[in-house]
């Protein structure tokens, strides 16, 4: 039809993917976005290095993670022979005697699996480590993108076995909590400042590993029909209310859990002496 | 003859909302190739809109419900101008069709015992509505775009094709429905909006499925798309449309900001307990009861606050009145004075439920509030007003076959057909009627077709509809002689207001005149709306086109109302404040002419007597005439 | 009653290239950007093209996105930006354009296709069907969606990596995947279709790295990753990793074989 209304015809050779595909708008910044969407990935990157760098530390020093009767939980429980003796507490030389290095390093694995799968950490190093991406609506830097559907990133699906690994850890840190209601001689019914901190922290781990969203899954979201099983409906609705806060959980229990050593790596220093409660 | 490309389909259905995907699923059921052709995306109809609830008579939240009662809630609400047929079916078929949703997937709210939970609503006398919180628009049309897909996930079976018999024309306009010479429905003039080129359908049979004519007035809850194209398109292709003149004003609609104005607030609000108040704080609505309803509706606040957890020995409270009775009371208090700061009233749910439940219940009006308007309805009241919502007048179908009238092979359901809601439409009778007769216009249209054969499309009307589809383009270019181009977005505002102040919720002879007068000058100078730029997603040309559609049925609209000269359900004269029951039995019939449309009345069948035996005497003689009452 | 002048930088053009254009454009109390948009057209650019219809927020059609990121135009208040503040409008930048703010989001229309429909279960008559509100509600939540496709537009799995398409459904039919899981009556697998192995398999599940910009944009407030996403691969876990499982599985499979 002569009206010179036609569509105009169509047709751009320039091979580019992702937002500057060729059949998408013609936008030549990667992103558009006014606000400051680097913060939250740079606070992130930020955070999880210092406990990195923190924990490395700690973890190779193989000292001072002992002050009766408070026992880091970097080095609980110790499983080898190199460990300090600790009266009662978490002390079981599974390894024997031809582990030469740090023993939290036997134990470590599993919290660290445990968070390194968990799928809170892995929005938060995959945005701010990887960049893959930095901010939504912020182009990845990346030409080629499989996820988690190839080794080794599809290992990710094990935080199912982690997070079983971590239901005895916290078990046992729950133990040492215990612990911690005796005094430097070991007499029960005593209490200090460090008592308290560990308090805090098992309360916090306990809620970061039921508030995980495995075991969401396993009391009952795995279920197709809660009205049948009434009880695991309610467990199932509880971890769910954890669950929402499973970002606030990890965080805190991150930073308690490197405070506690932190704590103890200050008692066995004798820099600082434990407040006693009564 | 242009070159336009062409298909072959058995049935086409105009309009993929609740009604037009209904008719197709059953059409291609019914072993047609359907073809659907909507103007948004598939799955973004108005439908959507619909908060409430799909009435039907399930009896799951009050055992003593049945298809008669609410059939006679439905005539009732009605005002007995119903096409008494239709209001049965629907009454009778409606549990059918909810319960096949699910089967579909749908996921309504569920009763204690597990059954389809359902609510009360303005008009009915149990709680009725089956209801998914209040996005059930959302959910039918979800349910029915699923089925949609799965049925072409069958067909991808058998043939290796997704839409070898059921195929969505997604974006695309319907601007005329073609006739062979025999005056058999031929087929559909359409135009692609993405790229503006034309394109024709042929088939025996099509179904009109185009919803209202809302976006010819100022404040409506209507989209865009509500330019009343299935009811133009009927009077181009020579159906009637009856009873025009009414058309319902859901009474609460946002009143601020300005740029909501008219979205609708649901009717679950106040049936779930929302009260109206005015600047007074006085619950206006017990000065309102009109005489029909006095025995029906509680007279004191406390008898109409114990109804909400004792229905059985409680009258209702007077917020629950049909439609057009709390519209015109809202109306009649703003214009006393007693408005809120924006021209509404108070419609108020945060002292009647603690927040939570308010969160709960009405989760979607919460968010609307708090994003549209920045107000917290679980802490302040809302500030409603009425806004044009429905139009019960429509395309004059057969009751049970949904066929129009003298097009052999046009049909016509949902909105678009007229009818089934008499002068007032219930709350929730909305989607019930889209399903049932959605089914039946897409079953007897797949009958019809099969039996039609082919008729042939004639050339020259093809030739006819691209010269008129293009007509905007030439006007922008028209020499000055003829007149400046027109700019269509001024044009539709101009309509707007004249509907608006002009044939609006309250109607006078002297104002509809002057409307016509406006209408028929607009309509002179929407000949020369012009556009520019290129048929390629061009708003303005696409706005330009829908003008036909406005003006042809804001007419229609217009001199029905100023013919029928007493109030009834969605048509209220000031100059004839009451219901004349001798215009119980009148229907006005609108046509097109040459130029304009002209008017005709006919009556209406008298109702069946097992019917009528459903009501009290005492009630009947309100409505019907002397001689229907002893025939 | 106060209105201002605003500065707007509009995307307009189509598949050939295109450029943001700039405009001056009243703005009035209570307005939201479909509104400026709007005005634009009657005003300014009569063809400026944009996709919208209902204006509440409740079809999700004019998704675009303002400043960079993708939002609904209707439910984009214009008081959430400083006066000042020049407002950039785009079309979605993961879909092919077609001409201004409008893009072919007909992706989305073909990964529906491919979740395979609820299956009804056999021996139940429609109006026989009874469920428990709690066991309805977690799809519920999902059918929410009213498939404005911000998620699917966001989600860099597609976004940066226009090769991914074939492979992902997107977190809308991921979604859709986890709702018709999660249905209590679904028949899928009497049918013989395992939706787990799928999410898997079909739909690209493990392209999902979680990093949960879906339920940032969603419009609905749907919690995608953490209520459809998350437990749809601990469904996958499920069949294949989880150690409990497989034990029980081979201890219960022990007396068949």
């Amino acid at each position: 039809m002569a009206t010179g209304t036609e569509p105009p015809s169509t047709g751009r050779g320039v091979s580019a993917t992702g937002v500057h595909s060729p059949s998408r708008a013609a936008i030549a910044p990667r992103h558009l976005r006014t606000d400051r969407w680097w913060l939250a990935p740079a606070a992130t990157a930020a955070g999880l290095l210092a406990f990195i760098a923190y924990s490395t530390w700690r973890a190779f020093a193989n000292s001072d993670y002992y002050a009766a009767p408070y026992v880091s939980p970097f080095y609980s429980p110790c499983l080898a022979e190199n460990c300090v003796p600790m009266k009662a507490g978490p002390n079981w030389e599974i390894f024997g005697s031809w582990w030469g290095l740090s023993p939290a390093l036997l134990i470590l694995v599993f919290p660290l699996g445990f968070r390194l799968t968990c799928y809170y950490y892995r929005k938060a190093y995959y945005r701010g480590f990887w960049a893959s991406p930095p901010a939504c609506a912020v182009a990845e830097p990346h030409t080629a993108y499989t996820g988690e559907t190839r080794f080794p990133l599809i290992l990710q699906n094990l935080h199912r076995y982690f997070f079983y690994a971590a239901l005895p850890v916290a078990a046992i840190l729950t133990y040492d909590t215990v612990l911690t209601f005796r005094d430097a001689t070991y007499a029960w019914g005593h209490a200090g400042l460090g008592t308290v901190i560990f308090l805090v922290n098992i309360v916090l781990i306990w809620a970061y590993t039921l508030s995980c969203h495995s075991c969401r899954h396993i009391v009952g979201g795995r279920l197709r029909n809660f009205s049948r099983h009434p009880v695991r409906y309610r467990l199932w609705t509880l971890v769910g209310k954890l669950n929402a806060r499973h970002m606030l959980l990890a965080w805190a229990s991150l930073i308690s859990v490197a405070l506690c050593d932190l704590y103890v790596y200050l008692l066995a220093t004798g820099t600082f002496d434990d407040p006693r409660i009564f | 003859m242009a070159q336009v490309e062409r298909q072959q389909w058995d049935v086409v259905v105009v309009g993929a909302g609740g009604a037009g995907l209904r008719a197709a699923i059953e059409a291609r059921e019914r072993g047609a190739r359907t073809a659907v052709i909507c103007k948004s995306l598939f799955g973004k109809a108005h439908t959507v809109m619909a908060e409430g609830g799909i009435a039907a008579s399930m009896a799951n939240a009050n055992p003593h419900d049945s298809w008669q009662i609410h059939f006679r809630d439905t005539m009732r609400g009605g005002k007995f101008l119903n096409q008494w047929r239709m209001a049965e079916l629907h009454a009778r078929e409606a549990p059918d069709r909810v319960w096949e949703l699910e089967t579909w997937g749908a996921l309504f709210d569920r009763t204690a015992d597990g059954r389809i939970s359902q609510r009360n609503f303005g008009g009915h006398e149990y709680p009725r509505l089956a209801h998914v919180g209040d996005r059930t628009g959302l959910e039918l049309i979800r349910t029915l775009q699923q089925k949609t897909v799965s049925l072409q996930q069958e067909d991808f079976r058998a043939t290796g094709e997704y839409e070898s018999r059921l195929k969505i024309f997604q974006e695309c306009t319907v601007t005329r429905v073609l006739k062979d010479e025999a005056g058999r429905v031929s087929g559909v003039f359409c135009y692609e909006r993405e790229t503006g080129r034309f394109f024709v359908l042929d088939a025996p049979a099509v179904v009109l499925a185009t919803g209202g004519i809302g976006k010819s007035f100022k404040v409506t809850s209507n989209s865009w798309e509500y330019t009343g194209d299935g009811h133009a398109l009927a009077l181009l292709a020579g159906a009637p449309l009856v009873n025009m003149e009414f058309v319902q004003f859901h009474p609460t609609g946002m009143v601020w900001p300005p740029s909501v104005k008219g979205i609708l607030v649901t009717e679950s609000v106040r049936g779930d307990g929302g009260v109206l108040r005015n600047s007074d704080g006085k619950r206006f609505m017990f000065d309102y009861v009109p005489d029909v309803f006095k025995e029906k509706y509680a007279q004191t606040e406390e008898e109409g606050d114990r109804w909400y957890e004792d229905p059985d020995n409680n009258r209702r409270p007077p917020e629950l009145l049909p439609r057009d009775e709390v519209a015109r009371a809202i109306n009649s208090e703003v214009k006393a004075g007693r408005g809120s700061p924006h021209g509404g009233v108070f419609l108020d749910v945060s002292t009647r439920m603690p927040a939570e439940v308010i969160k709960r219940r009405l989760p979607s009006m919460y968010h609307q509030f708090k994003e549209l308007a920045d107000v917290d309805i679980t802490a302040e009241a809302m500030e409603v007003g009425p806004t044009c919502h429905y139009v019960m007048g429509g395309v004059a179908v057969d009751s049970d076959t949904a066929a129009t009238v003298g097009v052999p092979g046009l049909f016509a359901a949902g909105e678009v057909a007229g009818g089934m809601h008499g002068s007032n439409r219930l709350g929730g009778n909305s989607l019930s009627d889209l399903l049932v007769f959605g089914r039946r216009a897409g079953l007897h249209a797949a009958e019809y077709a099969t039996g039609a054969g082919r008729p042939a499309m004639s050339p020259a009307a093809v030739d006819a509809a691209v010269a008129e589809a293009l007509a905007p383009f030439a006007a922008a270019e028209a020499p000055a002689s003829e007149g400046p181009a027109e700019n269509p977005y001024t044009l539709h505002q101009e309509l707007q207001r004249t509907m608006h102040d002009l044939v609006g919720i309250i109607r006078r002879a002297g104002e509809m005149s002057e409307a016509l007068e406006r209408i028929a000058e607009l309509r002179e100078r929407a000949r020369r709306a012009g556009v520019e730029g290129h048929r390629q997603f061009n708003p303005g040309w696409h706005l330009a086109l829908d003008l036909r559609n406005m003006l042809l049925v804001s007419e229609c609209v217009a001199l029905a109302a100023l013919e029928r000269t007493e109030s009834r359900g969605g048509h209220t004269r000031e100059d004839h404040p009451s219901m004349d029951r001798a215009w119980r039995s009148v229907n006005l019939l609108c046509r097109a002419v040459d130029d304009g449309v002209v008017l005709e009345r006919t009556r209406t069948d008298p109702i069946r007597p097992d019917l009528l035996a459903l009501f009290e005497k005492e009630e009947l003689v309100k409505y019907l005439a002397e001689e229907e009452l002893y025939e | 009653m106060s209105s201002y002048q605003a500065a707007f930088k509009v995307w307009r053009g189509d598949a050939g290239g295109g450029g943001l254009r700039d405009f001056q454009v009243e703005v009035n109390d209570g307005e939201v950007v479909l509104d400026i948009i709007h005005r634009l057209q009657a005003t300014q650019a009569p063809d400026l093209a944009v996709r919208w219809n209902c204006k509440a927020g409740k079809c999700g059609s004019c998704s675009a996105e303002i400043n960079g990121r993708p939002r609904l135009l209707c439910m984009t208040r214009m008081s959430v930006f400083d006066r000042a503040e020049t407002i950039t409008v785009t079309p979605l930048r993961a879909f092919p354009v077609v001409r201004d703010l409008v893009t072919d989001v007909s992706f989305n229309y073909a990964k529906a296709r491919e979740v395979p429909a609820f299956v009804p279960p056999k021996g139940l008559a429609p109006g026989e069907y009874r469920m428990g509100q709690r066991d309805v509600e977690r799809s519920q939540e999902f059918r929410k969606c009213i498939e404005c496709f911000l998620c699917q537009d966001t989600c860099h799995v597609v976004r940066d990596h226009e090769e991914n398409k074939t492979a992902f459904a997107g977190p809308r039919f991921l979604m859709r995947v986890a709702e018709l899981d999660m249905h209590p009556l679904d028949a899928a697998q009497e049918a013989g279709i395992d939706r787990k192995r799928t999410a898997q398999e079909e739909h690209g599940l493990g392209y999902c790295n979680i990093t949960k910009c879906c339920t940032e944009v969603c419009p609905e407030g749907i919690k995608i990753t953490d209520n459809a996403l998350i437990p749809l691969k601990e469904r996958v876990v499920d069949r294949q990793y989880d150690p409990l499982v497989w034990l029980g599985n081979k201890i219960r499979r022990r007396p068949e074989a």
